[in-house]
C-alpha cells in the first residue's frame, strides 16, 4: 500500500520524523545507562552521559599529593604528577575556599615555608626548607578540562572483584542454573499435553483445555506461601529444585497453550496417514509432531528463558536471601538499596545481567514474534 | 560448579524421566494390560485408546494441580486463618479481610493499583499502536520496531535501574546527570526534582517504567492485526477522500478492536502481578505502594500470611474477570 493515491509527502516526512522520535524515546535511556558503565565513578556523578563525548571543564575533587622526596642544595623536593590520564589544568589552589586561587605555573607560598606549583598538565613540584617525611602533604584543588574517556574498569571489578554479598559473576551463574533446567524441562511435559489436548479424541478435553485457559491468568502472588510450605512438608526447602519446580509449574499453562494451538493447525492428513500405517501415538507424536512444532517449541523456550532469567519473585521465595543463593535480578535490588549512588557499579551490574535477555531477544526475534501473536493472553 | 552439576542432572533427569515415562508407560497399556492381539484385540485397542490421553497428560495436571489451582484454594484457606505461636492456626473468619480494609497503606495500594489499571494499559496500548502504525508504513520500519520492542527483553529491575538514572535529581546548583531533570532545568524549570518522591506524581514515574517495557508487545500484535486489515476497505475509504486520520480512526481501528481488547487485558494482568518495579526503585515509599509489593511485604516481611494471603485473594478477585473472559472465549473458538 506504498503508492496509492493519496499520500503526500509531507506527511511522509512527518512519519519519519514521529518515528525516529518514539525510537530515540525508547532506547535513550537504555542507552544512557549503557554509556554509564563504560565511565569512571566521578564522571557519572559530575556530568550527564550525554555530555561523554565532549571535553569537560569541571573542578575535580581534592588531591591529595604525593611522591618520593629528593634533597637537592637543603630543599626537600617532591615531584609528580596530579593526574595518570591527559587533563589541562586551567586553574588549581590549595584551600576549598579558593579552589581556583592560582593559574597553571604560577607557585604558591604554603606554611612553613613550602612552595607548591602546578604545571598546565598537572605536574606539581613542591618543595620544603626540611624534610616531608611522615608529614601529610597538602590537598589541590584542580580545575581541569577532561578529554572524554571511557573505560572498561567497571566491568572488571564487578565481574572479578566484587564486594561482599555483591558478587555479579556468582549471581550470574546462579542465574544460569535457574533459568535453563527451568527452561527445558516444562517444554516436554507441555509438548505430551499438547498433543493430547489437540490430537486426542477423550470426554473432557474441552474442559481441560478451557482450564489451562483460565490457569493461564492465575496470579503466582498466590502460589507463594502455600507452594513454600508445600515444599517444606516434601523436604526440598529453598533450593534449585524447588525454584526449578515452581517455574515448571508456573511455565506450563502457557506452554501448553502456545503448543496445542500450533499443534491443532498442523495438517489432519500427516497425522491420519501415520495411524492408518500403524504408528502408535508414541511414535507419531516423537516422529511427526515434534519435529513440526520446532517453531513453536523454539518461541515458548525463548518466553520461559526470558521469564526465569528476569524474574525475582520465585527466587527471592524458593531460592532464598542469602548472599551466595542471590540471582542478578536479586542483587541488582540489594545494589539498589545500598549503593544506590554508586552508579558505575549500579550500571554496570545492571548491564551483566540484561546482557544475555538482549543477545537471545535480538538473535531469536522472529521466534518471540510468532509466539507472541500465538498466545497472546498471558 | 557443584551447583553445574546439580543443574545437568536436573536437566538429565527432567527431560530422561519424562521421556521415560511416557515411553514406558505407553509400552505398558500396548504389550502388557491391553495387547493388540489375542482374541479381545478390538475391544483392547479402543481401551488403550481411552486410557492413553491421560497417560499424555499425567505430568502436566499434577504440575498445574498441584502448582497452580491448589494455592489458589489453599491461599483462600490461608486467609481465613491466623498463624499462631507454636505452628497453630486458628480460624478467624473475615478477620483478615477486615484487619487489612482498615489498613491506610491497604488503602493506598487499592488507590494506586486502580491508577495503574487504568493509565498503563490505555497508555501502553495506545503507544503500541501508535508505534504500529508508523512503523508499518517506513522502510526501515522493522529496525525501529525491533529497537521499541527490546525492553521486553530487560527484567523489570533492569528497567528500575536504567529508569533510576534518568530520573536521578543532584542539589540545586551540581550538574544534574537524570536526563530528566535536565530536559526540566533546559526547558526552564526552576530547580531540579526529586521525581520519585512527589506524591501521586510518583506513580506516574513508576507507570512509565511498564509503559517503556509493555508498548513493545502492544506494536507487534496490533502491527500484524492492522496489516491483516482487508486492503478494499482501505482503498474503498480513500475513494471516497478519506484522510489518513479518517482512516485511521474510522477504518482501521474499529476492525481490530478484537485484538486491542486482548491486548488491553493482557497488559492489565501484568499490571495487577506488578511488583520488582515498586521493589526497585520506591519499594512503596511516598506512597507508590501497590497490592502485589504490599502482599510481599505483609507475607516475607512483616511474617503475616494471613493478611498477606487475603491481599493476594484481592489480586485473585480482579483477575477473575479476565479469567472468565478468557474462557469463555476460549470456549467459542474450539466449537
Amino acid at each position: 500500500m506504498d503508492n496509492i493515491a493519496g499520500r503526500k509527502p509531507a506527511l511522509t516526512w512527518a512519519v519519519h520524523i514521529s518515528v525516529v522520535a518514539l525510537v530515540l524515546l525508547w532506547v535513550l535511556p537504555t542507552f544512557g545507562l549503557l554509556v554509564s558503565s563504560f565511565r569512571t565513578g566521578d564522571q557519572i556523578s559530575s556530568s550527564g552521559w550525554w555530555r561523554a563525548l565532549t571535553t569537560q571543564e569541571q573542578q575535580l575533587p581534592p588531591i591529595r599529593l604525593a611522591g618520593d622526596e629528593a634533597e637537592a642544595d637543603g630543599t626537600f623536593v617532591i615531584e609528580g604528577a596530579l593526574f595518570s590520564n591527559a587533563r589541562q589544568v586551567s586553574a588549581w589552589g590549595t584551600s576549598s575556599r579558593a579552589p581556583d586561587a592560582f593559574a597553571p605555573g604560577e607557585v604558591a607560598e604554603l606554611a612553613d615555608g613550602q612552595t607548591l606549583t602546578v604545571g598546565p598538565t598537572g605536574s606539581f613540584r613542591l618543595t620544603s626548607p626540611v624534610s616531608l617525611e611522615g608529614s601529610r602533604l597538602p590537598r589541590v584543588f584542580a580545575t581541569a578540562a577532561t578529554p572524554p574517556e571511557f573505560t572498561l574498569r567497571n566491568y572488571r571489578t564487578v565481574l572479578f572483584t566484587p564486594s561482599a554479598g555483591q558478587s555479579i559473576g556468582q549471581a550470574f551463574l546462579n542465574t544460569l542454573t535457574v533459568a535453563i533446567p527451568a527452561t527445558i524441562i516444562p517444554i516436554l511435559i507441555a509438548a505430551f499435553a499438547a498433543y493430547a489436548l489437540a490430537w486426542m479424541d477423550f470426554p473432557g478435553r474441552a474442559l481441560l483445555v478451557a482450564t489451562v485457559v483460565g490457569l493461564l491468568v492465575v496470579p503466582l502472588q498466590l502460589a507463594l506461601i502455600p507452594l513454600l510450605q508445600f515444599h517444606n512438608a516434601i523436604g526440598i526447602g529453598k533450593g534449585y529444585l524447588g525454584i526449578w519446580l515452581a517455574h515448571t509449574g508456573f511455565g506450563l499453562p502457557l506452554a501448553i497453550y502456545l503448543l496445542r494451538n500450533y499443534m491443532v493447525g498442523l495438517p489432519r492428513d500427516i497425522i491420519e496417514n501415520a495411524r492408518v500405517d500403524g504408528a502408535t501415538e508414541f511414535q507419531i507424536f516423537l516422529k511427526i509432531i515434534l519435529p513440526l512444532s520446532f517453531p513453536a517449541l523454539a518461541s515458548f523456550a525463548i518466553f520461559q528463558f526470558l521469564w526465569t532469567w528476569n524474574d525475582l519473585l520465585v527466587a527471592l521465595v524458593f531460592l532464598g536471601t542469602g548472599n551466595d543463593q542471590l540471582v542478578l535480578t536479586g542483587t541488582l535490588v540489594n545494589l539498589l538499596g545500598s549503593r544506590g549512588g554508586d552508579w558505575e557499579i549500579l550500571a554496570t551490574s545492571a548491564f551483566v545481567s540484561i546482557a544475555v535477555p538482549l543477545v537471545v531477544f535480538f538473535a531469536m526475534q522472529r521466534y518471540l514474534v510468532r509466539g507472541l501473536l500465538a498466545g497472546s493472553v498471558k | 560448579m557443584e551447583q553445574a552439576i546439580q543443574a545437568l542432572w536436573m536437566i538429565a533427569i527432567g527431560v530422561g524421566g519424562c521421556v521415560g515415562y511416557f515411553f514406558a508407560s505407553n509400552l505398558l497399556i500396548d504389550k502388557v494390560f491391553f495387547p493388540a492381539t489375542g482374541p479381545h484385540a478390538g475391544r483392547n485397542i479402543t481401551r488403550a485408546n481411552l486410557i492413553r490421553p491421560w497417560l499424555f497428560l499425567l505430568p502436566a495436571l499434577v504440575a498445574l494441580g498441584l502448582y497452580l489451582a491448589y494455592p489458589v484454594f489453599a491461599t483462600f484457606w490461608l486467609s481465613l486463618h491466623q498463624q499462631r505461636a507454636g505452628n497453630v492456626s486458628e480460624f478467624v473468619g473475615l478477620a483478615n479481610y477486615h484487619h487489612m480494609l482498615a489498613e491506610p497503606k491497604f488503602r493506598e495500594s487499592m488507590r494506586n493499583n486502580m491508577l495503574w489499571l487504568v493509565v498503563v494499559p490505555a497508555l501502553a496500548t495506545l503507544s503500541g499502536l501508535l508505534a504500529a502504525q508508523l512503523t508499518d508504513r517506513i522502510w526501515w520500519g522493522n529496525i525501529a520496531k525491533s529497537l521499541i520492542f527490546m525492553p521486553m527483553a530487560i527484567s523489570f529491575v533492569g528497567a528500575s535501574v536504567i529508569w533510576k538514572l534518568v530520573y536521578d535529581a543532584r542539589p540545586a546548583g551540581q550538574e544534574q546527570i537524570g536526563i530528566l531533570n535536565a530536559v526540566y532545568l533546559w526547558f526552564g524549570g526552576t530547580e531540579p526534582q526529586t521525581w520519585l518522591t512527589i506524591p501521586l506524581w510518583n506513580n506516574l514515574f513508576l507507570m512509565i517504567v511498564l509503559i517503556w517495557i509493555q508498548a513493545g508487545f502492544a506494536m507487534v500484535i496490533l502491527s500484524a492485526a492492522l496489516r491483516a486489515i482487508p486492503e478494499e476497505t482501505i482503498e474503498a475509504a480513500i475513494l471516497d477522500g478519506a484522510n489518513p486520520f479518517q482512516i485511521f480512526f474510522r477504518i482501521k481501528v474499529p476492525q481490530i478492536r478484537g485484538t486491542i481488547i486482548v491486548v488491553w487485558t493482557t497488559i492489565t494482568i501484568t499490571v495487577l502481578k506488578v511488583f520488582d518495579i515498586v521493589l526497585a526503585m520506591t519499594n512503596g515509599q511516598w506512597e507508590t505502594q501497590v497490592l502485589a509489593n504490599y502482599m510481599f511485604d505483609k507475607l516475607f516481611r512483616a511474617g503475616d500470611w494471613g493478611v498477606g494471603s487475603a491481599s493476594a485473594m484481592v489480586i485473585m478477585l480482579l483477575v477473575t474477570p479476565i479469567l472468565i473472559w478468557n474462557v469463555i472465549n476460549a470456549r467459542r473458538e474450539m466449537r
